[in-house]
């Protein structure tokens, strides 16, 4: 089908479907939505229309970005703006339905604001006054809460392709390659490495078989904004894979996610049969000679396996474990081809890159970090969720203006930053910039965008201690001083939380981080002390509570220390039994 | 006993071959495997051997290593209990003592009825809704120690119904 087709079925879809001539009900069902009960809304309320005999169209979308609304329902009418709903529960869809569709009245208990050209419905707010949006600028995603990631015509009708399209018709692909190095766009995976001039490796490749693998294994707690995009807007990502395709000469793309994660699995496979059946993937792609395919592959639970020598090995359906650097993956990647390997939110962003361009992208943004920051915040903050902000806000800005503060009106104690091999940074980080460099240089790293936050009910100490217990649970173990400098610093850790140190334990602690560092082959050991040197920088008070007076600051401590000891309990469960 | 074996050894290869994906591997054949049945039983690890063209020590490596794979069949339902850092500083240690207490265990495992398998997740994907339980892959967001016996009662009040 031509480009022109495609678009004008699915244009005049949308406009019938937006007119609310038949109520569009959409509620949000991605993790967070799942989390707070969507579906459990969904079902009760298609259960109810049906027993009132209601015409409606029920449209599951993604995330909005204010998770704490969830589960976040609205519905459109004919003439009106959509209609929000906070936090609905399954026994007040009843109430809901009755006054707004039947009696045509205002569900005002219930009314969280309004979206829409026509203006409120009944006095209202509009959503995007409030800073959960106004502060956003979405352009990964931009449609997310918006449209079904189900339908690839929604997509369409929202100017999705339009990148493709242009790429393929007006663009050659060193132009293409031009055009995001001159974005300025960095890799949101965490290194931050240029991605147009990562994607210029792979050019000079031998093909004809060339891999473009997409990382979605996020392993990372307290980060969740990759499997929101494939949740929310799966074809933005698979429009960005083809682009990344036509520019580096690739042949194949593999989005790689966990097993498990179902939500991000389902929808992504669902939108990949659907452009297949569109010929905006597969062979002749909108009838020009560029061929490229998208397959999702499934990893086991590994945090390594997010590394990218590592995810080769997955793909291949081996061990998780990372490869020797050289042979790079441009020259030796997945099944030995050329590899290139980017991040879900650095290819999201491909797509407008390419339709709107370079400038507009580079002018979003601040020094070297163009463009937005897809921030996922969680912990003791009133407005947890996943905001989509330009880069350069601080992070002042993010935990009290779009987190709307700490909760309970306590004090800001920490802000846990990239991950867990990232850092944690004391109340007076509150300055700092969502700068990829301004981060580095204050010790902590943006990363893959989680920012938690604790409150002054938090103990450094404990968390350091969680934190450590998790790098040590997903060693993969190749590298011995990985594999025993995680398991004795947890050990020291725990002593040093249970007030029961012993003397030199703290340059016991940085000898063997310096042991770790030195001694492995991925991030996972190279930066698997930076949660302890972070906390030992900025919270020195409560290490040396715990060390000399024998007491944890909040009594956090002092509860029961429950994680999952041993790393692979099945297998030696298994072993031992024999 | 033999017909049984055969028979698992039939949906063993069932699930193997069954695959949509395009590229087939060790490991997802193992993920089919575990989807299919609920664990990766000894003649599975045979059975993609012979299909991969490798040897059982390799496939066993694969297996041991992801720990989502385990070896012996699962209780009736699942229950998992997130503890990344977001939960933890939000209260899953409180959710975690009162889901071990209530199942009867001390760690990861199943119940001695063989109902409930229990398992730490690293990281449930909603951050925002933490604490995360999961019950029959079901996502509870912002959970209390208070649901936890309600969440509970239900999977053995939904098995009486069954009943």
């Amino acid at each position: 089908m031509k480009y022109e087709e495609i678009t004008s079925q699915a244009t005049a879809e949308w406009a019938d479907m937006t007119s609310g001539r038949i109520p569009l009900i959409r509620i949000g069902t991605a993790m967070c939505g799942h989390a707070a009960g969507a579906f459990r809304v969904v079902k009760a309320l298609q259960k109810y229309l049906d027993s009132k005999g209601l015409e409606a169209n029920i449209q599951e979308v993604g995330c909005l970005g204010l998770c704490y609304a969830e589960p976040l329902l609205d519905i459109k009418k004919s003439g009106k703006s959509r209609l929000f709903f906070n936090n609905v529960t399954p026994e007040e869809i009843e109430y809901i339905v009755d006054e707004y569709l039947i009696n045509d009245g205002y569900p005002k208990e219930k009314v969280f604001g309004y979206i829409g050209e026509e203006g409120p419905v009944n006095g209202e707010d509009s959503l995007e006054s409030m800073p959960g949006l106004k502060l956003q600028n979405r352009i990964a995603l931009r449609n997310a809460g918006h449209i079904s990631p189900h339908d690839i015509n929604q997509y369409i009708a929202n100017g999705g392709y339009a990148g493709l399209y242009k790429a393929l018709t007006d663009l050659s692909p060193s132009e293409v390659i031009d055009e995001v190095k001159n974005s300025g766009l960095r890799g949101r995976g965490g290194a931050a490495f240029p991605t147009g001039v990562k994607w210029s490796f792979l050019v000079g490749s031998p093909g004809p078989t060339k891999y473009i693998l997409c990382n979605c294994e996020e392993g990372d707690p307290g980060a969740y904004n990759d499997k929101g995009i494939l949740e929310s807007d799966p074809h933005t990502l698979l429009e960005g894979l083809a682009i990344a395709g036509y520019a580096t000469g690739a042949s194949n793309g593999i989005v790689f996610i966990r097993h498990g994660h179902d939500g991000p699995i389902d929808r992504t496979e669902k939108a990949i049969e659907q452009a297949y059946d569109l010929g905006l993937i597969g062979n002749n792609i909108l009838g020009t000679d560029f061929n490229f395919d998208i397959e999702v592959a499934l990893t086991g639970e590994s945090y390594v396996a997010g590394e990218e020598t590592a995810l080769m090995e997955a793909v291949e359906g081996k061990r998780a474990m990372p490869r020797f650097r050289p042979p790079f993956p441009a020259a030796f990647g997945v099944w030995g081809k050329p590899s290139n390997i980017n991040n879900v939110k650095s290819l999201s962003y491909a797509p407008e890159i390419i339709s709107k361009g370079a400038e507009w992208f580079s002018s979003i943004g601040v020094n070297q970090s163009t463009g937005t920051a897809i921030v996922c915040l969680s912990g003791d903050v009133n407005r947890p969720g996943l905001y989509e902000v330009p880069m350069g806000l601080t992070l002042g800005e993010v935990v009290d203006d779009l987190g709307g503060g700490v909760i309970d009106n306590r004090q800001l104690k920490l802000l846990q930053t990239g991950g867990p091999l990232g850092g944690v940074l004391g109340p007076d980080s509150k300055d700092i910039h969502i700068d990829f460099d301004e981060m580095r240089s204050a010790g902590a790293i943006f990363g893959s965008g989680g920012i938690i936050v604790g409150s002054d009910k938090v103990c450094a100490v404990d968390l350091t201690r969680v934190l450590v217990a998790f790098c040590q649970y997903e060693s993969c173990g190749k590298c011995f001083p990985c594999r025993l400098g995680m398991e004795h610093l947890l050990e020291i850790v725990e002593r040093i939380s249970d007030c029961a140190s012993k003397p030199g334990d703290m340059d016991l602690m940085k000898s063997i981080g310096g042991t770790m560092e030195a001694g492995s082959l991925c991030g996972h050991g190279q930066l698997g002390f930076g949660p302890i040197r972070s906390a030992i920088t900025h919270f020195e008070e409560d290490f040396r509570l715990h060390i000399e007076e024998n007491r944890c600051p909040t009594g956090s401590c002092d509860r029961s220390k429950i994680v999952p000891k041993n790393t692979r309990p099945y297998a030696t469960d298994h072993i031992a039994g024999e | 006993m033999t017909t049984d074996n055969d028979n698992l050894r039939t949906r063993i290869q069932q699930a193997i071959q069954s695959q949509k994906r395009p590229t087939i591997t060790v490991l997802s054949s193992l993920l089919a495997i575990q989807d299919s049945i609920g664990h990766i039983p000894e003649i599975a690890i045979e059975e993609v051997a012979v299909h991969s063209n490798t040897s059982i020590n390799s496939v066993f490596g694969v297996a041991s290593f992801y720990p989502n794979f385990r070896f012996t069949p699962p209780g009736e339902h699942s229950v998992e209990v997130c503890w990344g850092p977001t939960c933890h500083l939000k209260g899953a240690t409180e959710i975690l003592e009162s889901v071990l207490e209530k199942l009867g265990l001390d760690s990861e495992g199943d119940t001695d009825d063989g109902k409930v398998s229990f398992r730490f997740n690293t990281c449930l994907g909603a951050c925002s809704q933490a604490p995360v339980i999961s019950v029959n892959h079901e996502l509870y967001g912002n959970a209390s120690p208070d649901i936890v016996p309600n969440l509970l009662v239900s999977l053995y009040e939904k098995e009486n119904l069954h009943q």
